[in-house]
């Protein structure tokens, strides 16, 4: 009997097999692709330290409660710009917090199974217009029809009584950039809370609703203690996205360097004013300066970010089967 | 002994209808808020196009930058830096982003990968102007404004929105058809790179789209790195223009020449970004009722 050629089954060199037919390669690419994520985290937060740091030996914790930024007189304080920063953005929470969650309750609960995807995608395009777009939009648009009227109503009325609500007003204010903003996060708002709400069990709906309450009584008293955490994070990333919007903040705000007593004061918020000035920053204290102001705005972010996965995730934790 | 009240089981026929009218007062305002929130897109939408449309010519299109008295030129200079930097960006951003999400999507649970989706988050939250002042002092402090460091600010834009979307479609692709390739006896590079991208391929395309679609009209980055040029370049080590710059500029210009101008960049944005969101949004719908 002939003897049959053994086939051969692997074809091994040393080499092939030390790279594991191409697999150790393949896993050090995608581990330093996967790598290079983290260093820019990291990178961040390191290169920002550095490069602010004349600043910080200048000035110390004097450069956050520090008013007078005087860049001729080599004076930096940074408070008018905090303030401007959390007045926006509160006035944006003020406005876009109920009508977010609304929303999102309407999409989750009321909305028709056909509109709900049309509607929903509606929602989150005001999310895709760019910041430089809602900026031309408010300088054009949005406070000559609105803004103006409104703010001379406020002063008006509650003006007459609440020095936060005394003019002079011109247009470019606290409020229109307030105003502006909340139209920009309202989708970050209403998107995640509608994914928080519709991983709410089905089971508490119904125990609910068995129980004999209305519709609104059910959303109202066991959904959205429920979700509460949820949509409470939804809200921090919301804010977080305010606080760092920087175009249509700088064109809107009026750019002042002062610290405004009213909402229908001109201000500057801490991006615009990275934004405005950095092309006149000629010292390198100056530019340290709106550097550190940077830093500031990294660890908001970063803070709020934590925070708000955490929140989210403790919600769809709760419904393993259910995937917010 | 003083027995205690029945309780009322039932409640009266006025409280029950106090209970309807606040369930229906509810209820309709929520609706009514969903309506107010379409109001600002329609609205946005409208005047970019009607401000937008008369802007819109041959010469704004082919012609570079001129002062408004022979006419303000056009902006062909920085239609042709955006898609320089744009480029650019998706060149560094997609293979790291894809590749990286392979890691991901392998490593879900070790301490490692937690903390490199958790990096994924805060990328994506941080503050563009954060990123353009990062790219600042890593790539322009001591060289000066150029063009390859806005494509990298822009990159890093980029990153997370690819990287996400392809960990999230990867994880779609049927483990199955993973154990198939590898008891074949394929190696993971080539199960990974042949048989796991291509069914993962819409998705992937759709998280290009809509990262290409976030740095469209990203400003605030380029401000620090690409810094904006009136005149017509292609070279990457010089300061380019980018559409969404030019627009900002002209926005604040106190010329109404200008500012008709910026309404027009405004239109050519807004079409591109909704056109990419919409198309990006129709592949995977398409996919998901397959």
């Amino acid at each position: 009997m002939a003897s049959l050629t053994k086939p051969r089954l692997m074809t091994r060199s040393p080499l092939q097999k030390w790279l594991q037919h191409g697999d150790l390669p393949f896993r050090i690419i995608i581990l330093g692709s996967a790598l290079i994520l983290l260093g820019l985290m990291i990178g961040v937060g390191l290169m920002l330290w550095l490069a602010s740091g004349p600043t910080r030996t200048r000035f110390g914790l004097g450069f956050v409660t520090g008013a007078e930024w005087n860049p001729t007189g080599d004076i930096f304080g940074a408070v008018p710009f905090i303030v401007g920063t959390l007045a926006t953005s509160l006035i944006a929470l003020v406005v876009a917090v109920p009508l977010g969650v609304a929303i999102a309750i309407f999409l989750s609960e009321l909305c028709p199974q056909r509109l709900r995807a049309p509607l929903g995608m509606m929602v989150e395009l005001l999310a895709a217009i760019p910041s430089v777009v809602y900026g031309v939009w408010g300088i054009f648009v949005f406070i000559p029809s609105v803004v103006q009227p409104v703010g001379d109503f406020l002063s008006n009325t509650l003006g007459v009584a609440l020095p936060l609500f005394q003019g002079p007003f011109f247009g470019s204010s606290l409020l229109a950039a307030g105003l502006i903003l909340s139209v920009m996060i309202l989708p970050t708002i209403s998107a995640i809370s509608r994914d928080v709400l519709l991983a709410v069990p089905q089971a508490q709906r119904e125990a609910s609703l068995g129980l004999g309450s209305t519709r609104w009584e059910m959303i109202w008293k066991a959904m959205l203690p429920y979700a509460l955490s949820g949509i409470l994070g939804a809200i921090i990333l919301g804010l977080g996205r305010a606080l760092g919007e920087t175009m249509a903040v700088t064109m809107t705000i009026g750019n002042v360097t002062q610290l405004p007593s009213s909402v229908l004061n001109p201000g500057y918020s801490m991006a615009s004013v990275i934004a405005n000035e950095w092309g006149e920053s000629r010292t390198e204290l100056y530019a340290s300066a709106l550097l550190q102001i940077g830093l500031l705005l990294f660890f908001m972010s970063l803070i709020l970010n934590l925070l708000a996965r955490l929140l989210v995730w403790s919600v769809s934790r709760k419904n393993p089967e259910q995937r917010a | 002994m003083v027995r205690p009240a029945p309780a009322r089981l039932i409640s009266s026929s006025s409280r029950r209808q106090s209970r309807r009218i606040v369930n229906g007062i509810m209820l309709g305002l929520t609706g009514l808020a969903t309506l107010l929130a379409l109001i600002p897109l329609i609205w946005i939408i409208a005047s970019v196009l009607i401000n937008g449309a008369p802007a819109l010519s041959v010469d704004f299109f082919t012609q570079t930058f001129a002062p408004t008295d022979v006419g303000g030129g056009g902006i062909l200079h920085a239609i042709v830096g955006s898609g320089i930097l744009i480029g650019l960006a998706s060149l560094m951003a997609i293979p790291v982003g894809v590749l990286g999400a392979f890691y991901i999507a392998n490593h879900q649970n070790t301490p490692l990968g937690l903390a490199m989706r958790f990096g994924t988050d805060v990328l994506s939250g941080l503050p563009s102007i954060v990123v353009g002042l990062f790219v600042y002092t890593i790539a322009v402090a001591g060289h000066g404004y150029t063009a390859f460091s806005g494509a990298v600010a822009l990159a890093i834009m980029m990153l997370p929105v690819v990287l996400r979307t392809t960990e999230e479609m990867l994880k779609l692709v049927p483990r199955s058809l993973n154990e198939a390739s590898l008891g074949l006896g394929a190696p993971v590079w080539k199960t990974s790179l042949v048989v796991l991208l291509p069914a993962a391929l819409t998705g992937i395309v759709t998280g290009i789209m809509l990262a290409i679609a976030r740095v469209a009209g990203e400003t605030a980055p380029l401000l620090f790195t690409a810094q904006g040029n009136n005149v017509f370049s292609t070279d990457l080590g010089q300061p380019i223009a980018a559409l969404p710059l030019v627009l900002f500029k002209y926005a604040t210009d106190p010329d109404p020449v200008r500012n008709t101008q910026a309404w027009g960049i405004s239109f050519i944005i807004v079409v591109f970004v909704l056109v990419l969101n919409i198309g990006a949004r129709l592949l995977t719908s398409q996919r998901t009722r397959r």
